[in-house]
């Protein structure tokens, strides 16, 4: 591993709490070297992918941890395993499809082979090459195939959604996301079977911690998402609770849609359009499902690379793969369920719309984190302000506030020690 | 139904002006060359290709691609950037029915003020059109697009 951490490159956070963050904290190579480390190498779950994508024996997805290209494959028993796609050879990242189906792993550069599980099963001429009585080359006598497996991580899998750790000492899946957000999560993946829809990718030109705080952030939704408030899809008068696990670094905000006019909420904003009529509503055509129990929009935050979304009918897991200090892919994979009828499908596909790349409320958030991002470039020593609704962190029953922000600082701030 | 020449070219121009209205901007124009019941789409070619539905923009009817020029001109805050189209001549896949089936290569740039140029799509056209009173329409625009990582966003149609 690389090991460039040195305390005296980072800057001194100068305020107390987590209400005022520096810019360098979005920009400092070495913080993010210690993030990768400390935030998605170790003592953390990431989330990798849906059993859904793998239903079958050999079924394999590839995908990042962190920086790190891994491969999950369904198991003949059945098991999901993770291993990371460096051959134990030379190092090639043999895996090249994002999905497909093998019984084993084949590094094509000198024909290693590995089973499902990542154990070396073959070393081609391992005994060397017998010609006319002459043995040519051939591993050395020490050399043990047993000790040369692919780096195997640790996975957890929960109602059909998969996690991976390459720390084997990982607190179970359940500690991790705790008793105040396990009820949200197994309020979407409550065990029944998911059925993907698709895949939207983004790259976005910021640092991966933008996107955590956009989700963890409802200040921003009823103002930067004119589609949302005049739609009564999410407001800043609504029906809210914030709820966050006894660290700060996962979050939860649910809401629930109540009748659409002006009102409050809408008063003095630029943003807000009276006379926005659709030409043709079936994109915010809304059918509530027994499921929701209440809330008709759950986003749910866990740290530090999975976003879920229930909006309306529409649901997406969305995966954080940091690229350095100044970018990440985003990486939407909508999902329904596999009873949903021709309707619900319908329905998931159409408000769809409403998100990804092009999305009429997703789309504008990668634009601004874009614009944060050239602003921390260019003055790290600058600082920004997260006080909306205070100074500290911790439940809240409205959403005019960024303490889910705060939460997920203050628990970054003692794990990276800054 | 279609003499050579003449409505090869009249197949042509509606590729080319729709490719002209997008490049200069003419949003509100862009629905105009659909037929009321219409469907567009702009779908990585991942998910087209396994039949995965999903779309990162699914119109179902003109009424819906007015909605989004609406969206993108009053709700949807964005970078500003121009947009340049080079598509390829139509190829005719199947003439029946009424309806044509033709195809094109596109590449859409982007250029964002004081950025360079960069590629924002590349794909394929896959489409239907019909001769009305008014001329060439498209029934549907599918836009399979090859560059499924997206530098962040799309915010007008291609």
């Amino acid at each position: 591993m690389l090991n460039h951490d040195d305390s005296s490159a980072i800057p001194q956070w100068t305020h107390d709490g987590s209400s005022r963050i520096p810019f360098w904290v979005y920009t400092n190579p070495t913080v993010y070297e210690r993030e990768l480390e400390r935030v998605f190498y170790s003592k953390h779950w990431n989330y990798v992918g849906l059993e859904a994508e793998i239903p079958n024996h050999g079924d394999f997805k590839r995908t990042k941890l962190g920086e790190r290209s891994i491969i999950l494959a369904r198991d003949a028993d059945g098991a999901v395993n993770a291993v990371e796609n460096i051959c134990a050879h030379r190092g090639a990242q043999f895996c090249r499809e994002r999905f497909g189906n093998n019984k084993e792993f084949l590094c094509p550069y000198h024909q290693w082979t590995y089973d499902l599980k990542g154990n070396l099963l073959g070393v081609p001429f391992r005994r060397g090459l017998k010609k006319g009585g002459e043995v040519r080359g051939g591993m050395p006598a020490d050399f043990s195939i047993a000790d040369h497996p692919l780096t195997k991580l640790k996975v957890a899998v929960r109602n059909g959604v998969i996690f991976a750790s390459f720390d084997h000492d990982v607190e179970p899946l359940e500690d991790y996301v705790g008793p105040e957000i396990l009820p949200y999560f197994d309020r979407t993946f409550d065990g029944r079977r998911l059925k993907v829809i698709g895949y939207s990718r983004q790259r976005i030109s910021s640092n991966w911690k933008l996107m955590q705080e956009n989700i963890k952030d409802p200040y921003h939704v009823g103002l930067l998402h004119t589609w949302f408030v005049m739609f009564g899809l999410i407001r800043g008068d609504q029906k809210s609770h914030l709820v966050m696990d006894a660290h700060g670094r996962h979050g939860v905000m649910a809401s629930t849609r109540e009748a659409v006019d002006g009102g409050e909420a809408t008063k003095g904003l630029n943003s807000f359009k009276q006379d926005m009529k659709l030409n043709d509503t079936r994109i915010i055509d809304i059918k509530p499902e027994p499921w929701w129990n209440g809330p008709t929009v759950v986003m749910l935050t866990l740290f530090p690379n999975l976003i879920v979304q229930q909006q309306s009918n529409s649901m997406s897991t969305r995966q954080i793969m940091p690229r350095g200090t100044g970018a990440f892919d985003f990486v939407w994979t909508h999902f329904g369920f596999e009873n949903d009828d021709q309707d619900m499908a319908l329905r998931r596909l159409r408000q769809a719309n409403m998100f990804g790349p092009a999305g009429y409320v997703s789309a504008d958030d990668g634009e601004v984190l874009e614009f944060c991002q050239d602003s921390y470039e260019q003055d790290t020593n600058h600082i920004a302000i997260a006080e909306q609704g205070g100074k500290d962190w911790g439940p809240s029953n409205h959403v005019i506030t960024e303490n889910v922000l705060r939460g997920m600082y203050a628990y970054w701030r003692k794990v990276m020690e800054i | 139904m279609l003499a050579p020449n003449s409505d090869y070219l009249a197949l042509q121009n509606l590729y080319s002006d729709y490719a002209t209205c997008l490049d200069d901007g003419h949003l509100e124009e862009w629905p105009e060359f659909f037929l009321d019941e219409c469907e567009y789409r702009i779908q990585p070619r991942e998910n087209y290709e396994r039949s995965l539905p999903l779309s990162i923009m699914w119109l179902e009817s003109k009424g819906m691609l007015k909605d989004r020029v609406y969206g993108v001109r009053n709700t949807l805050y964005h970078d500003p950037y121009y947009q340049r189209h080079v598509v390829s001549a139509p190829r005719v896949t199947r003439i029946a029915g009424g309806e044509i089936r033709s195809e094109a290569n596109y590449l859409v740039l982007r250029i964002k003020r004081d950025e360079l140029p960069e590629i924002l799509n590349v794909g394929r056209y896959i489409d239907t059109v019909r001769e009305t009173p008014d001329g060439l329409k498209f029934k549907a625009r599918l836009c399979i697009f090859d560059s499924e990582l997206i530098q962040n966003s799309i915010i007008y149609p291609i």
